[in-house]
């Protein structure tokens, strides 16, 4: 009798003090809400002819009008559409060139001198911590047409005889993106691939040798698969992830010239809606892209879930 | 014997390769630094490939007194400094909230949190919110969004649980209340994490560059690297305007939109090459941490 009350009071005390800590949580769940979940509320305006500067109540109620009004005004559409295909553009340039981090990680090891790979490794990862800015400004000072170094050095090397205006050229503007991302980005994406190298025991380039394994032999039968797992839980997630380019990189490189295949479903969203001040229309194709984000990233679960045996998140 | 050779050649181009990579890598901050120094005459005739020539550092003299530079320096400065300490205050307050498994309902209110990294309500309901709140044109929208950002908690949660529990336990048996346990013994004890974190958040304030495109309208409050994207798209047209026929025979001191470009570039690009040795060994741990915790 006494054991119980005991065991009672001690479950009635281990409770409070749960209760306690969440009162201590709480501030920062209600921030995540106010910053996060607040917004949703948002969504409301794209079923409004919404005026920036009235009160949702004495705008015009318009019902799935924007929704519908996106596939069948053509104009709309077009433009929706060109987005969508210069986002899967990107994401299908992204998933050709996924191995390179992967590949780029494998030679760099495969490198004796310990310096000299320590300064690649240095001087590749840098451009991962600048801007897009600054990237631009970096690209402008190489490609510009009036005084930019490639375009003087194949001036003077008598390539080309007038300078070309690579930047506000609509050739080839995906390959270029992806280059410029490639640019900043793989000497960082290789970090987590040289990790995983340097976790491969030794023993078993040792053991391969004895046996008389060459280095493509060895690289392709120990560290490939010492690191393809982790290639295909990256890659999955991009999937997951894979509207979400982001506008930055093609906000500060879009001009009049390249604009059609520039513009990714993001930066179309800020065009119309804080360009042009669409903001009822924006709202509408943000929420069709949440919706299929959400889609993708449950379907990306189910997938790690099946194939690897654990939830992703 | 073979062997021998095809491993020389093997290695051989692997290091050209590199070797290239690495100098496609350089270069280009290679070129604006000696650029920036360099007589701005030859400059703007594209002179300057290799090495400086005719040395000067009145681009920067000229540059740090122009409207504007100092005080969106002094903008920048503040947000980094400001919004990396509240906000790894805050990542490491809310991870070692999450420490606790004794939590009431932890396990729903951890998947409240972390889904958010996953889905956002859209630029436009998100320009609305902040809106809303009144952040709009002030100084704090660089600050208070990012307060409790929920990645880097993850990192932090994923380090703090890693740290023997029977230190806090001995604290509190000590009569070390909550907030005590954290600041004495869950913060310090992170560090080598909390300063990973640090550095990602630190970098990134001082490069962002939306939050100023969306939220601000008052010059006051604009940062440097808003500052460089306008002289861009500035010096853009004042370069087109130079081609269509204006006199550009200016001394080799005078300001030309190219060595101002090039000069407000450097002055945002150096915090980061200067930070950037010290950061090195520790975005590594970082990016294991994410990696494993995906």
């Amino acid at each position: 009798m006494e054991e119980s009350v005991k065991a009672k009071s001690l479950h009635k005390k281990s409770k409070r003090e749960g209760y306690m800590i969440f009162l201590y949580a709480l501030p920062t769940i209600i921030f995540v809400f106010i910053f996060s979940y607040l917004p949703l509320r948002g969504w409301i305006y794209s079923i409004y002819n919404y005026q920036p500067g009235l009160p949702i109540s004495e705008c015009e109620f318009v019902g799935m009008k924007y929704f519908t009004k996106l596939f069948s005004n053509p104009v709309m559409r077009m433009n929706l559409f060109n987005s969508l295909r210069n986002t899967f553009a990107m994401v299908g340039l992204g998933i050709l060139t996924s191995p390179l981090p992967m590949i780029f990680a494998i030679f760099l090891s495969e490198m004796r001198s310990k310096g000299f790979k320590k300064f690649v490794q240095t001087v590749t990862t840098m451009p991962h911590f600048i801007s897009w800015i600054i990237m631009y400004s970096l690209v402008f000072s190489m490609l510009n047409v009036n005084n930019g170094f490639v375009n003087t050095l194949l001036v003077q090397m008598g390539v080309i005889e007038e300078p070309v205006n690579f930047l506000a050229s609509q050739k080839h503007v995906w390959i270029t993106m992806k280059g410029y991302e490639l640019w900043k980005e793989l000497g960082w994406s290789a970090i987590v691939y040289l990790a995983a190298i340097a976790g491969i025991d030794q023993e078993l380039y040792e053991a391969a040798m004895v046996d008389g394994a060459n280095r493509l032999q060895r690289i392709w039968h120990i560290t490939v698969p010492g690191m393809i797992e982790t290639f295909f839980v990256l890659l999955i997630m991009s999937l997951g992830n894979f509207l979400n380019t982001g506008m930055e990189q093609y906000y500060v490189f879009q001009n009049a010239m390249n604009k059609d295949y520039i513009q990714v479903l993001d930066l179309y969203v800020y065009n119309i809606g804080i360009g042009n001040g669409q903001i009822s229309y924006a709202t509408a194709i943000g929420i069709m892209k949440s919706l299929v984000a959400v889609i993708m990233f449950g379907f990306v679960n189910w997938l790690s879930k099946t194939v690897r045996g654990y939830s992703m998140f | 014997m073979k062997r021998e050779g095809n491993d020389i050649v093997f290695q051989v181009v692997n290091y050209i390769i590199f070797g290239i990579f690495a100098l496609i890598c350089v270069y280009p901050f290679y070129y604006i630094v000696i650029n920036t120094i360099s007589a701005n005459d030859l400059v703007d005739k594209g002179k300057i490939v290799f090495f400086p020539r005719g040395i000067h550092f009145s681009n920067y003299v000229d540059m740090l007194q122009r409207n504007g530079i100092a005080r969106s320096a002094v903008v920048s400065v503040l947000r980094t400094v400001l919004g990396t300490g509240l906000s790894v205050l805050g990542a490491s307050y809310m991870a070692f909230c999450f420490t606790k498994q004794k939590m009431w309902a932890k396990k729903f209110w951890y998947r409240f949190v972390v889904v958010t990294m996953y889905f956002s309500a859209g630029m436009i309901p998100v320009y609305l919110n902040i809106k809303m709140l009144g952040l709009l044109d002030t100084f704090w929208v660089y600050i208070i969004p990012g307060m409790f950002p929920v990645y880097n908690m993850i990192l932090v949660k994923t380090f703090m649980e890693s740290i023997p529990p029977s230190l806090e336990e001995s604290a509190e048996i000590d009569g070390a209340g909550f907030l005590t346990r954290y600041f004495r013994i869950a913060l310090p004890l992170s560090l080598p994490i909390i300063a990973t974190v640090a550095l990602f958040s630190m970098v990134g304030q001082w490069n962002s560059f939306m939050d100023t495109l969306l939220y601000i309208r008052d010059y006051n409050l604009y940062t440097l690297q808003y500052i460089l994207y306008e002289y861009l798209n500035e010096s853009e047209s004042l370069a087109q305007m130079a081609q269509e026929g204006m006199d550009m025979s200016n001394a080799a001191q005078n300001m030309t939109p190219t060595s101002m470009r090039l000069t407000i570039t450097v002055i945002v690009t150096l915090p980061i090459m200067l930070v950037y040795p010290f950061m090195q060994r520790y975005f590594v741990e970082g990016i294991m941490i994410g990696a494993v915790k995906g």
